[in-house]
């Protein structure tokens, strides 16, 4: 069977502050770096993705001819999506060589998609936008207060995720914020939409990744060591309109559906992953998906974090860059998880674990309701 | 460097939102937009399977019947949970608000703002029961929110 492989893989040139550079533009200067990180030329894609922004445009841009495209924009998770779609496509003979790049203005708000959030007349725009919601945390924060009143969740576990990223920003050069913070100091920042405080809030950056997929057979011959596509999955269970349209907001069905196809395809088991990077636009996100891709039970992932399990030093190391908390987050933050475990597999990371071997990647999309979930490798089964 | 929620980029983004926040109905919504001006709020039945739901949608979800009717929803819920937004947009200061997660009595969750209480956590109580309300936002359009029920309307 052909497989596909992950043969190079950067970020934008600048981090965090980009103001000379549009998204189109961040996404080109990815795109560049990506094709010098795997020693391959503009001439040898054919296949290109990208989310929001047009596929065709950033083809055109950038000067390749492609045969395969994909534009699906499902949220921040989009990219890990591409990811799966450009595998299958490779597989399938339908493309040699892909470009999935992304590229966000998401602080200098330069040359920046519209994300179809409030579209007029949308559904959103009818049933979400008219009840003050004027950003992120106010609807992604809705299921914590049900969380905490079933789970028994306290504050100081939620605040402690922010703590335990910190601690992995800490070891990472390009990371924004890298000075130590405690449980108190975390509870004592300022409200943003209760109970969300502004350390338990991503960034909010400029930046972007891109990635190079082709067949596995031909990255033997290629400049850096190849990541494996070991298993994929996605799914959705709502749109923006969203997690109040989930049938179960603290146990959605649809993350525990990409997870088992995630794991069913790549043929492990959860106690195989030995590095994890689960998407934290806020702090409880890497707590879903603790529970929803079966690594804890329901309930369970605010006492595994706060134990630090997936500390630096803990048994399943979780967001080893700093997360969307501390490293980036340009509005869709789902490029950036992989280029950590990649970085990982790889063994470049800043805060390497020793021995990663298959990490495993999980994105959100549109306020926790869709995700894609990627199982990488450095070798073949 | 200084990388925080308030970078202009969220802010952009707060009062992209904010200038959408007057609904405009599609001919699919409009019979909900028709029954909040009137006072009442419209939810939808499927008459084989009798899945109440909402958004409105010519169809049903769980089905896939289209033999659908739309009828006159209690008005009664429980809040399910919600949030207390501080972030406002420049150009339209406000006190912090809640957004909520609103269990309606005949099944549908919808998101909503619960007003006529103090926008705390101590006043705002989970599974507390609610009625709702409607806020005129322009000529035509009344926004379902809801209220404690007091057991007095």
């Amino acid at each position: 069977m052909v497989r596909a492989a992950i043969v190079g893989a950067a970020e934008t040139t600048g981090h965090g502050r980009i103001p000379d550079l549009s998204a189109l533009g961040l996404a080109a200067d990815a795109s560049l770096n990506a094709l010098l990180d795997a020693g391959l030329t503009i001439a040898d894609i054919d296949g290109v993705a990208t989310g929001y922004l047009s596929p065709a445009e950033l083809a055109w841009y950038l000067g390749i001819e492609p045969s395969w495209l994909d534009g699906t924009s499902i949220g921040g998770c989009s990219w890990l999506a591409h990811v799966r779609h450009a595998a299958a496509a490779i597989e399938a003979g339908l493309c040699s060589t892909v470009l999935i790049a992304h590229g966000e203005s998401g602080r200098s708000f330069q040359g920046m998609p519209n994300y179809n959030m409030v579209e007029r007349q949308s559904l959103s725009q009818q049933f979400d936008a008219p009840y003050g919601w004027t950003g992120g945390a106010a609807m992604f924060g809705l299921p914590i207060l049900r969380y905490m009143h079933e789970f028994g969740m306290t504050e100081e576990q939620l605040a402690s995720v922010a703590v335990v990223q910190r601690e992995w920003a800490a070891g990472n050069e390009r990371a924004i914020h890298k000075h130590p913070i405690t449980v108190a100091e975390v509870l004592a920042s300022p409200m943003v939409a209760y109970p969300l405080r502004r350390l338990m809030c991503c960034l909010v950056t400029d930046g972007g990744g891109a990635l190079v997929l082709t067949r596995a057979d031909r990255a033997d011959h290629l400049r850096q060591r190849p990541v494996f596509l070991l298993g994929s999955g996605e799914a959705s269970g709502s749109y923006l309109t969203g997690i109040a349209q989930v049938d179960d907001p603290l146990r959605p069905g649809f993350v525990r559906r990409s997870a088992e196809l995630a794991f069913l395809s790549a043929g492990i088991g959860r106690e195989d992953v030995n590095h994890l990077m689960i998407y934290d636009a806020f702090a409880h996100t890497p707590i879903w998906g603790l529970e929803g891709l079966g690594f804890v039970e329901y309930g369970e992932g605010g006492p595994f974090i706060e134990a630090r399990h997936t500390a630096p030093g803990g048994a399943l190391p979780m967001n080893t860059n700093g997360g969307g908390l501390n490293y980036a987050h340009s509005g869709s933050y789902g490029m950036f998880l992989m280029q950590e475990s990649i970085r990982q597999l790889r063994g470049t990371a800043d805060a390497q674990v020793p021995n990663a071997s298959i990490s495993l990647c999980h994105g959100w999309g549109g306020y926790l309701s869709a995700c894609a979930t990627l199982i990488l490798g450095n070798q073949l089964p | 460097m200084n990388i925080s929620t308030q970078s202009s980029g969220a802010k952009r983004v707060a009062e992209e939102l904010s200038r959408n926040a007057i609904p405009v109905p599609t001919p699919e919504t409009q019979h909900f937009w028709d029954g909040t001006a009137a006072g009442e709020l419209r939810l939808q039945r499927c008459s084989l399977c009798a899945q109440v739901f909402f958004p409105p949608r010519p169809f049903c979800p769980a089905c896939a019947s289209r033999s659908v009717e739309v009828f006159a929803a209690s008005g009664r819920a429980t809040l399910y949970s919600y949030t207390i937004n501080h972030v406002q947009p420049r150009d339209q200061p406000q006190a912090p608000q809640s957004m909520a997660l609103v269990q309606l009595e005949e099944g549908p969750r919808m998101i909503s703002t619960i007003t006529d209480i103090e926008q705390t956590p101590a006043a705002l109580v989970l599974d507390m029961k609610l009625k709702v309300a409607f806020r005129q936002l322009s000529e035509s359009i009344w926004l379902p929110v809801f209220k404690p029920d007091t057991g007095f309307s």
